[in-house]
């Protein structure tokens, strides 16, 4: 008789329940007839992601202490289950605003990718182990690079999924390479055994460690590993550039303050530091390069690159504050960001033709409720007021100052001083009219005539976003409390 | 109570948002809520102790682990400045109905949202609150003054909220340590810091919002391409949150750095009052003048505050209320004028006294109360300033004294080159005198400017006791 492992389906559900999202949604548009398919797997993918939201949230009650799970492959803990409630609220959202979109086939395989990509997220931030992390990696950003490529009539996506298939695939192997190095200082694969092994300044493992941060920094898209960013989230459709930018900028920065707490803990010297030095390049480089775009969604990535810096501050604190500052910031981060991609993805869809600063012209007036409600989002990512953009910020540069990076606390104000640039740039092009001229020549048929169709899943996964976004700023005290809840499942 | 007063104008910012009604009625319905907002404002002020310090608090935690509340509460000095804000928003307001301004429902809600947030800024007694209320503030100011402001209202805008958020984002940082350093946020609970770089985070914050020489670069674009009436609120009102900050904050907080930076910030103070009144004698425009004069004040009004003893501070409170209704009143003529003439440039105007008595009137009054003659509320307050800071040496006083002479010079100039000689080419026999509504406007700013200059005590006697640091602070 051999030995079987007992598992824990709890703690699995989640993840599976993504997965028979996506194995619905794909058979089903398989077998279904034509009319039916679209309609069926967006529903399967809705219910997917709604369902592993709950049963994350069952799963973040009924966990008080974190437990290992499968041989140590992988954990059980509230810090997984609350970035799983997260990743799960980012898909349902996607759902929502990728219905509108004019998709003549693929729209089966759409869903289903989507459901997989975040089964793969939801599963790789539970990840306790070299091996299962990498595997899940690879499983989520397969599914991301397919979606990048989904368009196949537009040339921008297939540019987007082959960049985005080459430079991830190299994130991808130096993640893997780096892991080879640390398996062969020490042995071993899990991460808590990683620590346990004892190897201080071994200088594989570091270099290793070393690696293993930079692959990491790949999928989280911090400076100096961007370069991918802009030109992915320009060509993908919308619908998955606002996935991407929240989902997969989650789940690498979750599990990135996770594999660095409990595997390094011995070499927290340096890898504070380093994340402290990639920190501060993305601010700078998110910041500075963002002032020159004209278009709206290369604009919005490369602000997507300096909020990674703003979160890795929270990271080079490793402290129980970091870790709630961090957890904290992914929420009404991740609403900002999707709910600042849909209304992209709507004004792209009344316009066809890409978005940039001159078409957005008297949007504002034209659609108050989506302009405003950007105008939030924006608002809300300078970290103003009445969004949780602004508590999020004080709770990283608070836990910044309580680590003695009183540095970084200058470095984010400068970082945000830049940004207020290109953030007003855009507030303006909404409600300045575009120049009668620009219309006729530029954008020509596309803005005449007709009001623009309505989509009421939008503008919900628009208003949800602004719920969110607001709400996090009046409401901080309970999910303060998750997140410290959270964050006490790290090693501090 | 304190909390109604601030919710009041910014639930009716909700309500002119989403009531769809058409432009005049949203804009009566906004002059009624911030009507109702000075009402309750006097309410208030029957409520209030003025023997007491800190009161009619509302505290409710906002997040615990770094110490943050919602608390806020009314000094006596900070019941003052919120009832400028109260008055002088309801003028704004009242005059933006009358001159009919395009988008009205977007533009008097967001005229209401300014109104709560300036309350919020005078009550706030914790700093991450301050800094909300601060910041909220920006918000609506930069949307007043991008969409409905003049021609270069874009280069104006961008320049005001990249002045202002530099300043402001140092002083989040400087919160950050100040609060962690303390392990509170709250005003009232934590005690004094000696450590030079926060305080100067604070300063940087307030020495642009007020503005202070030589930080003053945004002001004069923003007020000249603002509406009138939110140029008036600008300079009037929102330029006290400076002082109230630099007060309750720098002053309270900081009495170390106070001490050692004392002599720089004087210095610049004195700078901006003799540059700014330079300015405004050689500004070509009633709107020019106005904001240097603005200028030029603030710095009296600094050097009042940074005399650091009680005759000073007072004088420098009673000389906030008193420059924020002249200065309010002045903006609000500037944009009547340019209703009749298209223009507010001294080349152009002037001989607008024959045949219209109200109009001249009404500007002469506030001239001469503006230029401090003896009698006005401008000169008690520019008296105790100077009096104040004649303790910390004369030669501060003596050229704060000199520098009265100038406000005196470009005042003058501004009321003849307005009311006096002969016709300019944009006044045209047409151009009517102040209407009933115009009246109705800037005619209780008058009054309140009056009966402080009969009775400016009713000010100065009531701003103190305060709480005790703000006490010793003063002392």
């Amino acid at each position: 008789m051999i030995d079987t492992p007992e598992v824990d389906w709890l703690a699995l559900s989640p993840t599976l329940a993504l997965l028979a999202a996506a194995g619905v949604a794909l058979l089903a548009s398989v077998i279904g007839p034509v009319w039916f398919r679209r309609a069926f797997a967006a529903f399967a993918a809705f219910a997917g992601f709604v369902t592993a939201g709950v049963l994350a949230g069952v799963l973040f009650d009924r966990t008080p202490d974190a437990q290992p799970l499968l041989d140590e492959s992988m954990t059980r803990d509230r810090w997984a289950a609350l970035a799983a409630i997260v990743l799960a609220g980012a898909g349902a959202l996607t759902v929502l605003l990728s219905w509108g979109e004019k998709r003549r086939d693929h729209s089966g395989e759409y869903y289903a990718l989507l459901a997989a990509a975040a089964a793969g997220m939801v599963f790789f931030v539970g990840a306790s182990n070299l091996m299962t992390l990498f595997l899940a990696l690879e499983w989520f950003s397969i599914s991301l690079y397919i979606l990048c490529a989904l368009d196949t009539h537009r040339e921008t996506s297939l540019e987007s999924g082959l960049k985005y298939l080459i430079v991830g695939s190299f994130g991808s192997g130096i993640l893997l390479f780096g892991s080879a190095l640390v398996y062969g200082a020490t042995g071993e694969l899990g991460f808590t055994a990683i620590a346990a092994a004892g190897i201080t300044d071994d200088s594989l493992l570091l270099a290793g460690l070393a690696m293993i941060v930079a692959g990491l920094g790949f999928k989280a898209s911090a400076a100096p590993f961007h370069m991918w960013t802009p030109d992915v989230y320009q060509g993908a459709p919308t619908s998955v550039t606002a996935f991407m930018s929240a989902a997969t900028k989650v789940a690498a920065l979750v599990l990135t303050l996770r594999i660095l707490t409990v595997a390094f803990p011995e070499q927290e010297h340096l890898w504070t530091v380093a994340i402290a030095v990639i920190a501060i390049v993305s601010l700078a480089v998110g910041n500075i390069a963002a002032l020159v775009q004209r278009d709206v969604k290369r604009l919005l990535a490369y602000s997507s690159v300096s909020h990674a810096g703003f979160m890795l501050i929270a990271i080079a604190a490793n402290s129980a504050l970091g870790g709630r500052a961090l957890l904290y910031y992914v929420i009404p981060y991740s609403a900002m960001s999707i709910g600042s991609f849909a209304v992209v993805a709507a004004r792209e869809r009344e316009l066809g033709v890409p978005v940039t600063l001159d078409n957005l012209g008297g949007f504002l007036w034209e659609r108050p409720f989506l302009g405003g409600a950007m105008w939030v989002f924006l608002l809300g990512l300078m970290g103003m007021p009445l969004t949780g953009g602004l508590v999020g910020k004080f709770y990283v540069f608070s836990a910044a100052y309580e680590s003695g990076w009183w540095w970084l606390v200058v470095a984010g104000v400068i970082g945000t001083a830049i940004s207020l640039y290109y953030y007003l740039r855009l507030l303006l092009a909404m409600w300045t009219r575009p120049d009668p001229a620009l219309r006729s020549t530029d954008l020509g048929a596309a803005v005449a005539g007709g009001s623009p169709p309505r989509d009421p899943l939008l503008v919900s996964a628009v208003a949800a976003s602004l719920g969110v976004t607001i709400g996090s700023f009046f409401f901080v005290q309970p999910l303060i409390d998750l997140a410290r809840d959270a964050a006490e499942s790290l090693p501090f | 109570m304190t909390t109604a007063l601030i919710l009041l104008p910014l639930a009716g910012a909700l309500l002119v948002w989403l009531l769809p009604l058409p432009g005049r009625a949203s804009g009566v319905l906004a002059t009624l809520i911030a009507l109702a907002e000075v009402a309750l404002w006097l309410g208030v002020v029957r409520q209030f102790d003025f023997a007491e310090s800190l009161q009619l608090e509302d505290r409710q935690s906002w997040f615990s682990d770094l110490g943050v509340s919602y608390h806020v509460g009314f000094f006596g000095f900070s019941l003052w400045l919120a009832g400028l804000t109260v008055v002088v928003c309801a003028a704004g307001i009242a005059y933006a109905t009358w001159a009919n301004r395009e988008r009205a429902r977007a533009y008097h809600g967001l005229m209401l949202f300014l109104t709560g947030s300036i309350v919020g800024v005078f009550t706030a007694q914790d700093l991450l609150l301050f800094y909300v209320f601060f910041e909220a503030m920006l918000i609506p100011l930069y949307v007043l003054v991008g969409v409905w402001g003049g021609e270069r209202r874009v280069f104006a805008t961008v320049k005001f909220v990249v002045y202002t958020m530099a300043g402001s984002l140092l002083m989040l940082a400087s919160i950050v340590v100040f609060g962690l350093s303390q392990g509170t946020f709250d005003l009232v609970d934590s005690g004094v810091s000696s450590n030079d770089w926060v305080f100067l985070g604070f300063l940087a914050a307030f020495a642009v919002k007020a503005p202070l020489f030589p930080f003053h670069g945004w002001l004069v674009d923003a007020y000249r391409e603002s509406p009138p009436e939110v140029a008036a609120i600008l300079s009037g009102v929102v330029s006290k949150a400076a002082v109230y900050g630099l007060f309750r904050i720098a002053i309270a907080k900081f009495p170390e750095p106070v001490d050692t930076f004392q002599t720089p910030i004087l210095a610049a103070a004195t700078i901006g009052l003799v540059y700014g009144s330079l300015l405004a004698f050689r500004a070509r425009d009633l709107r020019s003048v106005t904001a240097y004069s603005s200028m030029a004040q603030m710095g009296l009004i600094v050097l009042g505050l940074f005399s650091l003893n009680e005759l000073g501070v007072n004088g420098a409170i009673l000389q906030s209320v008193a420059h924020g209704l002249v200065s309010a009143t002045l903006f609000l003529l500037a944009g009547m004028l340019e209703t009749r003439t298209g223009t507010s440039a001294f080349a152009r105007l002037g001989g607008m006294a024959r045949g219209r008595p109200d109009l001249a009137t009404v500007l002469m009054v506030v001239g001469v109360i503006a230029l401090a003659v003896p009698g006005s509320v401008s000169f008690a307050g520019e008296f105790l300033i100077l009096a104040g800071i004649y303790a910390e040496g004369w030669a501060w006083a003596a050229i704060g004294a000199g520098a009265i002479v100038l406000a005196a010079m470009y005042m003058l100039r501004l009321i003849s080159a307005v009311l006096h000689r002969s016709s300019g080419e944009a006044v045209r026999e047409e151009a009517l005198d102040l209407r009933p509504a115009e009246l109705a406007v800037v005619v209780p700013l008058v009054a309140a400017l009056l009966f402080l200059s009969a009775w400016p005590a009713s000010i100065t006697e009531r701003n103190f006791p305060v709480q005790s640091d703000v006490a010793e602070a003063a002392e």
